[in-house]
């Protein structure tokens, strides 16, 4: 096994590698769609791995199953185009067991909350040391156009003609009810945000859970222009900045305020409220209900839609209490592991023949 | 008074008892002080899979058999010569397996009209005639034990529990066991309860001394300890040795061993005693389900640790599409089934060899791995050592089929040499290997291997993609080239076909018999102990065991053809005896048997010799 190369993670001195995007680029065509939102996100991902200043060889993208899913075949890094839903319990092995290494997952709506919902969740409530990129497009499009679990409830879709009767997970809230110590949402389209959210991320310990809007031109086309259309942009999207009041708007006409008496926050006209009700938005809240209640503000038309970072908190992660638990109990051993191994075996009630 | 002592060459004992009677620990420590004298021994256990079934009642019975003899024995026994019943629902479930004769210490004190209605029992077994014609030695085991342990400033429940201490004393004295090592196990698990020690052993010594004195037990036996090979011995249950194999394949290897697993009878104290030597670099993951313990353990294998998931049936089930994953990905991989009875849940605390057919084929694709079975507790040892071996020399996943009898059985384990253990060693790829030098194809083959080279994240100039999806040769781009798929599909099947493993080796010490038996795993104790019977008989039979299941001994068919019969016992519905037929066009006679236990030797002997005499 090789020792921890200088990454600018694993500690060491971090040594200047001067990266390109173009390092990052794979040699196999692309084959998403002509148009489709995957095209941006990978492009943001290559131009943004540079400033992480890690070696290629120190980089892994593990992924599941669905479009977003080729993902790692793109990068030139290491990487595991693994199967439907287990992305992140391939990456917790590869992630506990190699600490040096920086282990990306790429998953889906259906991939990541579908089929694979039980190991996203126990991912993030360990904490482990992976950086969790969600692709939501709010459809199956490699299989050609159903529903999802984030598609809105009364979808008309292939397999549910008078539309759906499941109601939609909020990724955001189911992450943040697993614990998840890193939450954040960004868009394709907005490449300088999608690369703040990641930079944030990559800085995170522990898992680091990012939604990332992506839109389906082939089946599920427009599904969020509201929050990329100029004229409804602004006063649809609440760009969240850490130490900042919420005040949205094209003219920040709108605001967030914890009502009094209420459970979790609300949106009212900036005019209405005093400034000091303005919640001051703080990702480092260590109660999880704070960046729920901002996950919850957005309705089916998708107004009043959060993104940044909803939350961003410490907790020591599942790597390293398990690889501490290795380092102590190697570190009481005083022999070679074949005379440690011998003496292991004849522990216990032993009989020696002559 | 003097007693008698007579002379055994072999004795088996059940101890039974209601599941909080603590009869797993007596027969353990009986089998810990058999040990220290030198006998062979073979032990099975058998509990309900409830933790306290409803007291008294026959499915809450817990028994624990225990088979010592002065020459090297097979199987725990077919058949009780002496039955501990520590309650009425001990003596019923049990009594059916004993033959006349036997000895049956009952503790009479929970003989009660009660107790005995439980069970179905009007009258008392003890007075109506049912026990005539065995030698029956009521004792009244609760009263004395707490008669014996008034003085003690402990509970009454306490010293009423201390009563299988009472009945290890007694038993330990009929077949005059050493006991220093039972003080010793008594010392250290109440160590922090010294008023337990003491009680406990007192209980011991009072059973003992029971025996000593009472004119009930009128005779004490002795059994000569067995000639054994010279060396160091444990006494060891299959999942024990298993675990330690697991972790010597990682100090032969110098690789990490990673294990993701999640609770499942009988598999889980395999991740019980992984999780205890972390300083061997074992990281043990108890993981959220099956899938996530074998995705887990791959993701560990491709950053170049040796992954391993342990299991029982319904955990195989669960992880097969991540297995054809592991075969895609050319990647070592260790999936231990630790078989129970099946379908569905089954019986999980008890034994079967059911799931050959989903080790051999139950995948989607063609998906070949290679599979081995263990055939007895200490065999499970070196077992996983060889599943490691073939699954890092080959870089493939291999299923390690070991069952409830073997990992819950004990047996003396003669300890090996740590350096005559086999070097697992491997090479990761460091450099490009393409001709010109200049990049690397993660599916260009060794040629000897076939093995793809195994390049871990963290090697500079090496970074490649790989996946499920189908790989061109040597690049491993995706392809869906027909040809390609085609070669793929058979060269996948060639590398696990060419893995080279031992010629099976045929026990026939005449060299006359015309009838082979041919077993698997588990099975190999009572096959072998029929097989003798027989042949002390004068009826020639040989005897042949599969440790490899896929692939199969490169010599197997001519074996087979050379013996005008071949009979296939197996506690399935004839899963192996279907795979013999299919492949080597031999019709092989099935024996089969469902009933959540290991074949008896006798049944086996009788069955083999009707063959044996029509061949
Ligand atoms: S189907 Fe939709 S998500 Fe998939 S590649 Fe095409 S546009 Fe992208």
């Amino acid at each position: 096994m090789p020792e921890s190369v200088p990454n600018g993670r694993a500690g060491g001195t971090p040594v200047a590698l001067k990266l390109t995007a173009k390092d990052f680029k794979s040699d196999q065509e692309v084959r998403w769609c002509p148009g489709c939102g995957d095209y941006a996100i990978l492009a943001a991902v290559q131009s943004f791995m540079p400033e992480l200043n890690i070696a290629r060889e120190n980089t892994v993208f593990v992924s599941g199953i669905g479009c977003s899913s080729r993902f790692p075949y793109y990068m030139n890094t290491y990487g595991m185009h693994s199967i439907h839903g287990r992305a992140p319990a391939i990456a917790t092995g590869l992630s506990v067991s190699r600490p040096d290494l920086s282990v990306w997952v790429v998953t889906g709506d259906g991939d990541a909350l579908s089929i694979g919902g039980n190991h996203l969740i126990h991912a993030l409530r360990r904490n482990v040391n992976l950086k969790i990129l969600l692709f939501n497009n709010r459809i199956y499009g490699l299989t050609k156009g159903q529903y999802s679990p984030t598609s809105e409830i009364g979808k008309v879709t292939k397999s549910t003609p008078v539309g759906s009767a499941d109601s939609p997970f909020n990724p955001l809230s189911l992450a943040l009810g697993a614990e998840a110590t890193f939450v954040a949402r960004t868009i394709d389209s907005d490449r300088k945000h999608l690369q703040s959210v990641l930079r944030a991320a990559a800085e995170h310990e522990g898992s680091a859970f990012v939604e990332i809007y992506q839109n389906c031109n082939i089946f599920n086309d427009g599904a969020f222009d509201q929050l990329k259309d100029p004229e409804t942009r602004d006063d649809f999207l609440i760009r969240l900045e850490h130490g900042q009041p919420i005040t949205f708007g094209a003219d920040g006409q709108f605001c967030v305020v914890h009502p009094p008496g209420g459970f979790g926050l609300e949106v009212r006209p900036t005019s209405s409220v005093r400034p000091e009700e303005i919640v001051v938005h703080d990702a480092t809240v260590q109660e999880p209900a704070y960046a729920f209640a901002l996950s919850r503000l957005p309705g089916f038309d998708l107004r009043n839609t959060p993104i940044g970072v909803f939350r961003d908190v410490s907790r020591p992660s599942y790597d390293s209490l398990v690889q501490s638990q290795v380092e102590v109990a190697k570190a009481k051993t005083t022999g070679t592991p074949e005379e440690e191994f011998a003496s292991l075996l004849s522990s216990g009630d032993t009989w020696t023949i002559l | 008074m003097t007693k008698q002592v007579r002379q055994l060459d072999r004795v088996v004992i059940r101890f039974a008892g209601d599941s909080g009677d603590g009869m797993q620990l007596t027969g353990d420590r009986f089998t810990s002080e058999t040990a220290q004298l030198g006998n062979d021994i073979s032990t099975l256990p058998n509990f309900p899979a409830e933790i306290r079934a409803p007291a008294g009642t026959l499915p809450g019975v817990s028994s624990f058999q225990v088979h010592f003899a002065d020459y090297d024995i097979l199987t725990p026994g077919d058949a009780p010569n002496v039955l501990v019943a520590m309650n009425p629902a001990a003596l019923k479930a049990n009594l059916g397996d004993l033959p006349r004769g036997a000895d049956i210490i009952v503790n009479t004190d929970e003989f009660t009209k009660r107790s005995l209605a439980k069970v179905g029992y009007t009258v008392s077994p003890l007075d109506d005639g049912t026990l005539d014609g065995y030698a029956l030695h009521p004792v009244a085991l609760t009263s004395m034990t707490v008669g014996a342990l008034a003085e003690h400033d402990i509970s009454k429940k306490d010293a009423e529990r201390a009563k299988n201490m009472f009945a290890l004393g007694l038993l330990s004295w009929m077949y005059s066991r050493p006991y220093e090592s039972t003080i010793r196990f008594l010392e250290r698990k109440f160590a922090a309860r010294p008023e337990l020690v003491a009680a406990n052993i007192a209980a011991f010594r009072a059973g003992w001394n029971f025996g000593e004195t009472t004119e009930n037990f009128s005779v004490r036996y002795e059994v000569k300890p067995a000639k054994m090979r010279p060396g160091t011995y444990r006494n060891i249950t299959g999942n024990q040795a298993l675990s330690l194999g697991l972790v010597a394949a990682g100090v032969r290897s110098k690789l990490p061993v990673f294990l993701g697993a999640y609770p499942i009878t009988p598999a889980s104290d395999i991740l019980h005693e992984l999780s205890k030597h972390k300083r061997f670099g074992v990281t043990t993951m108890q993981a959220e389900d099956e899938i996530a313990a074998i995705g887990a353990a791959l993701g560990a294998s491709y950053g170049g640790a040796l992954g391993v998931t342990t299991t029982s049936g319904p955990g195989v089930a669960l992880k097969g599409e991540t297995i054809s994953l592991a075969v895609a990905l050319e990647l070592p991989l260790v999936i231990v089934d630790v078989q129970r009875a099946g379908p569905s849940t089954g019986m999980p605390t008890k034994t079967e060899q059911a799931d050959l057919n989903m080790a051999l084929f139950g995948r989607h694709g063609e998906a070949p791995v290679a599979v081995i079975a263990p055939r007895s507790p200490s065999d499970c040892f070196h077992a996983a050592i060889e599943a490691a071996r073939i699954a890092l020399t080959y870089r493939t996943p291999v299923i390690l089929l070991s069952d409830n009898y073997v990992a819950n059985g004990s047996e003396p384990w003669l300890l090996p040499e740590v350096d005559s253990l086999p070097d697992l060693q491997v090479e990761f790829a460091t450099a490009p290997n393409s001709e010109d030098g200049k990049s690397f194809l993660p599916y260009l083959r060794d040629p000897e291997t076939l093995a793809r080279p195994w390049a871990i994240p963290g090697t500079p100039g090496l970074e490649h993609r790989i996946g499920g999806l189908e790989k061109a040769d040597k690049t491993g781009d995706i392809s869906y080239d027909p040809a390609n798929h085609d070669f793929m599909v058979r060269t996948r099947q060639a590398r696990i076909d060419a893995i080279p493993v031992p010629d099976v080796e045929v026990e026939d010490p005449d060299g006359d018999a015309r009838v082979l038996v041919l077993g698997w795993g588990s099975t190999y104790g009572p096959i072998g102990a029929a097989c003798r019977g027989l042949r002390q008989r004068g009826l020639p039979v040989a005897q042949a065991h599969l440790r490899h299941l896929s692939p199969m001994p490169a010599n197997l068919g001519e074996v087979l053809r050379s013996y005008d019969r071949v009979v296939i016992p197996e506690m399935n519905l004839g899963q192996l005896a279907h795979v013999i037929r299919a492949r080597y066009l031999v019709d092989a006679i099935p024996y089969n048997q469902v009933r959540g236990l290991p074949f008896t030797a006798a049944e086996l002997e009788t069955m083999l010799e009707e063959v044996v005499k029509n061949a």
